[in-house]
């Protein structure tokens, strides 16, 4: 399995993550690697084996619908880049 | 006095042989003088002093718990209210957590000293504590090598004794490599043991944290401190916690331990083989039974640790987006080029390929054969050990491959550096308990024995290791020049 630069490109994307244009051949060529790494698993033949997500195949905890958590906004922005009465800033995203 | 260990630390504050606040300054001034092995990221000299104080009063006042009073330093990715919480990363390289990890606050509730926080790989992805924004760490028993990763800052801390216990936390190994490369003990406990609440997740179904130490005894004071249900982490398991100090010295006779084939093949170095088999004629002088078991889908952890983990990072690191806290790029053009510019800058390579990897892993028409087949080979590795430890009371085997490499070695070659986990990983997958403690020596780098034990038995691998520690002296060795 060996992905292409293009496909890269088109992975970063998706995950909004930069990349720079110098480093897209040696990531193609060490994710290739990678994924010739886990090729081995499908030397297995797992049909019947049901998938494993969780080491304790546990199920979500449940608990009464009730506020747990105290509003604390000012506290949290103070580690925000940006803030403007109350509100997180970001770039125009609407004209 | 840094020279002692946690329950000798305790018992001369208890006694008043010393005060917190001496014993507090006596490890500010070595983290000081040994400050060019970049153990800490940050050290909280004002916080720990004004903790020491309090903890002194507690004392006196005849209020003390066990561990009040000793200097612990916590891994940097364990929320620390109001102090840096880097996670060895640009991308928080600012910022101050609002609210402190349960495991911070437990060691807060038990009066102890936080000296300050550890360097690690950058959100604990790496093998040698070189991913790190903040530079690596260097090992103290050979400043070219590396100290292991991910928790390197907190291993090579306990080694060179500028603190007395460290937390670390492991994903695929990252306890328990650290701690064979530095000569330390290091357990990752069951998977839901230790509460994930504020310890910044990279693989949520594989992350567990646990202590780092010198010695057993004191892995077992500090394991106490950190188990124990919480409510706040949702994979937490409610269940009673055992006294772990109290099953230390019971005796070994009879003990059932399986040597997975696996482990000793061809792949094993000769040099590696023999530490562990003497410590295995250790063992067997102690009364334990040796028993050959066969795990024969182990071969395939790493394969299927590189989608898993990296599937659940490329979720996790998501939340990592330049808007509401951590890193943001300069002068956005728009909403996309802020995300992708904020996580581009402030993600580094490793990081990176690791949330490229997980992202094409989870994409349409590639989930059944990637992320989908990794959970059933997760579930072929988990029954080999359930029917090993149905047969066995405990597994032993080698923790690494070799003994630390050396810093740049490996840098070169991600799939060479994930090779060095080999025998830790599997262990994350199916959610088990292990200990690394330190069984000798290769070319002066000390090396470790891999205990691996049933869930939720924590106490029985910390009294089959803390019995090894009475026989041996391996981890009573310190570091040379590291005075």
């Amino acid at each position: 399995m060996a992905l292409t630069a293009e496909e890269v490109n088109k992975i970063a994307y998706l995950a909004r993550l930069g990349i720079d244009e110098k480093d897209v051949d040696s990531y193609a060529k060490e994710l290739s690697g990678i994924l010739n790494l886990v090729e081995q698993m499908s030397s297995v033949n797992t049909e019947q084996v049901s998938p494993m997500a969780h080491p304790m195949d546990q199920v979500q905890r449940l608990r009464a619908d009730e506020v747990t958590e105290a509003n604390q906004r000012t506290l949290f922005q103070e580690q925000a880049p940006e803030v403007e009465a109350g509100l997180y800033l970001v770039p125009k995203v609407i004209d | 006095m840094y020279n002692q260990t946690i329950a000798e630390l305790a018992k001369g504050l208890q006694a008043g042989t010393f005060s917190s606040q001496e014993l507090t300054k006596a490890y500010l001034e070595r983290i000081k003088k040994h400050s060019d092995l970049n153990c800490f990221i940050t050290v909280t000299e004002a916080e720990a002093m004004a903790g020491a104080k309090s903890a002194d009063q507690l004392i006196s006042d005849g209020k003390a718990g066990p561990l009040t009073g000793i200097p612990f330093a916590h891994k940097d990715i364990f929320c620390t209210q109001g102090i840096k919480t880097s996670c060895g990363s640009k991308m928080l390289e600012n910022f101050q957590a609002p609210y402190n990890a349960t495991v911070i606050e437990r060691f807060n509730q038990a009066g102890t000293v936080t000296l300050g926080k550890l360097n690690m790989d950058e959100f604990a992805m790496g093998s040698s504590n070189e991913t790190s924004f903040f530079g690596p760490v260097k090992n103290p028993w050979d400043l070219s090598a590396v100290p292991g990763g991910s928790s390197g800052g907190s291993a090579c801390a306990v080694a060179a004794r500028l603190a007395v216990g460290a937390t670390g936390t492991d994903t695929g190994g990252s306890i328990r490599q650290p701690a064979a490369f530095c000569g330390v003990t290091g357990l990752k406990p069951t998977y839901g043991r230790v509460s994930r609440y504020g310890m910044i997740a990279f693989a949520s179904s594989l992350d567990q944290g646990g202590p780092m130490t010198r010695t057993v005894e004191d892995a077992a004071l500090m394991l106490q401190t950190m188990a124990g249900f919480d409510s706040r982490d949702s994979t937490s398991v409610d269940k009673p916690v055992p006294d772990y100090s109290k099953g230390l010295n019971e005796s070994l006779a009879g003990l059932k331990i399986g040597l997975p084939k696996e482990f000793f093949g061809e792949s094993l170095n000769a040099e590696m083989g023999q530490v562990v088999d003497a410590a295995i004629a250790e063992y067997t002088r102690l009364g334990a039974e040796i028993i050959e078991v066969s795990m024969p889908n182990i071969n395939l952890s790493i394969p299927a640790y590189y989608i898993v983990a990296p599937a659940e990072c490329s979720a996790n690191l998501s939340r990592f987006d330049g808007v509401r806290y951590g890193y943001r790029c300069e002068a956005p053009e728009d909403l996309t080029d802020l995300y992708i510019r904020s996580r581009g800058e402030g993600f580094g390579a490793e990081v990176k390929r690791r949330i490229l990897i997980g992202t094409y892993a989870l994409s349409t028409g590639y989930y059944d054969a990637y992320y989908l087949k990794a959970q059933k080979i997760r579930r072929l590795i988990s029954e080999d050990f359930k029917k090993a430890l149905s047969e066995v009371d405990v597994l032993m085997g080698p923790v690494t491959p070799t003994p630390a490499f050396g810093l740049g070695e490996k840098t070169g070659d991600p799939i060479e550096m994930y090779l060095s986990d080999m025998y830790t990983i599997a262990v994350n997958l199916a959610g088990l308990p292990a200990l690394s403690i330190p069984a000798g020596f290769i070319d002066h780098k000390p090396v470790g024995l891999q205990i691996i034990g049933n869930y939720f038995d924590e106490a029985r691998l910390l009294n089959v290791a803390h019995r090894f520690q009475q026989e041996t002296d391996w981890h009573q060795k310190s570091p040379v020049g590291i005075e």
